[in-house]
């Protein structure tokens, strides 16, 4: 593993990044763009536990912080498909392009 | 060996997650999400964090992932529904995922490897005493993440609670008798 530095698991992690902000740029499916947060979120996790492996101090810190980020998006996860459900019970539709009518 | 199995694992997490964005249904993008968050958890293998690798198998793959497939099932309004973006959605979200990939990569690239060489990661046992927050011979004050537990734990069960009460099932309103007379 010495041989294998920091930076490739960064590009790996940006890569993922890019493809979470291209989904929920593109999708229109509410579902979609859930999809998009978790990749974020797994982009942003990678780089938590890449730092704590390479940079002297955070073994600890970086993975409770992962350990953390996976359980809040596992709650996200929940809150929004039961957002979704709920929307989708009034509209017949996920569609966001559809969700005009929340102006209070 | 370690560049390899790298390659390997990055090239198949990183396909899964271009599968995600271009697939036009829902259900294959889910399926997608299926291979790519494996990738993420194969890649927390490789760099040692064996803890963190299942939790992401066991709470992601075996759990959110399955949330979300209930949900495609549960709204999709027929078999084979897909997104349909506009072209002009495609070249914006396009550009800014490029940029933003290029800003990254060339951020890390930036950062100099660390010459310290790598660490061992702490297994299952530090992390539950530092979440527990029990002094340890390398922190002798204790100073932890009890707080932070705490915290996600009351969030987690007050967001479980939440999500419950927004998707029951509603009692539908029984059909009115018809102005007609209905029988």
């Amino acid at each position: 593993m010495n041989e294998l530095g920091l930076t490739p698991f960064l590009v790996l992690s940006a890569f993922l990044f890019a493809c979470g902000i291209l989904c929920f740029l593109t999708k229109r499916n509410a579902i979609g763009l859930l999809m998009g947060v978790e990749l974020v979120l797994n982009a942003a996790n990678i780089n938590f536990v890449a730092f704590a492996r390479f940079v002297p101090g955070f073994q600890l810190e970086g993975q409770v912080f992962a350990v953390i980020v996976i359980v809040l998006a596992a709650a996200e996860a929940a809150v929004a498909l039961a957002i979704f459900l709920n929307f989708y019970n009034n509209h017949a539709s996920v569609d966001v392009d559809d969700a005009k009518d929340l102006k209070g | 060996m370690a560049e390899v199995l790298f390659a390997i694992i990055a090239a198949s997490t990183g396909g899964a997650a271009l599968g995600v964005v271009l697939s036009k249904s829902v259900v294959r993008a889910s399926v997608w999400l299926l291979f790519t968050l494996i990738g993420v958890s194969l890649t927390y293998f490789l760099l040692g964090a064996e803890f963190l690798g299942s939790a992401q198998l066991i709470v992601y793959v075996g759990g959110t992932l399955v949330l979300v497939v209930f949900g495609v099932m549960l709204t999709s309004p027929g078999p084979f529904s897909g997104f349909r973006p506009k072209k002009i959605e495609w070249i914006i979200g396009v550009t800014i995922a490029v940029v933003l990939f290029a800003v990254l990569v060339i951020g890390s690239l930036g950062i100099a490897n660390p010459t310290s060489g790598t660490q061992e990661l702490p297994s299952t046992g530090p992390i539950g005493m530092s979440f527990l927050g029990v002094p340890e011979a390398n922190r002798p004050t204790g100073a932890a993440f009890l707080l932070p537990f705490e915290i996600v734990s009351v969030h987690l069960i007050v967001v479980l609670i939440a999500a419950a009460y927004l998707a029951r099932a509603k009692r539908r309103l029984p059909p009115k008798p018809g102005p007609a007379g209905a029988p």
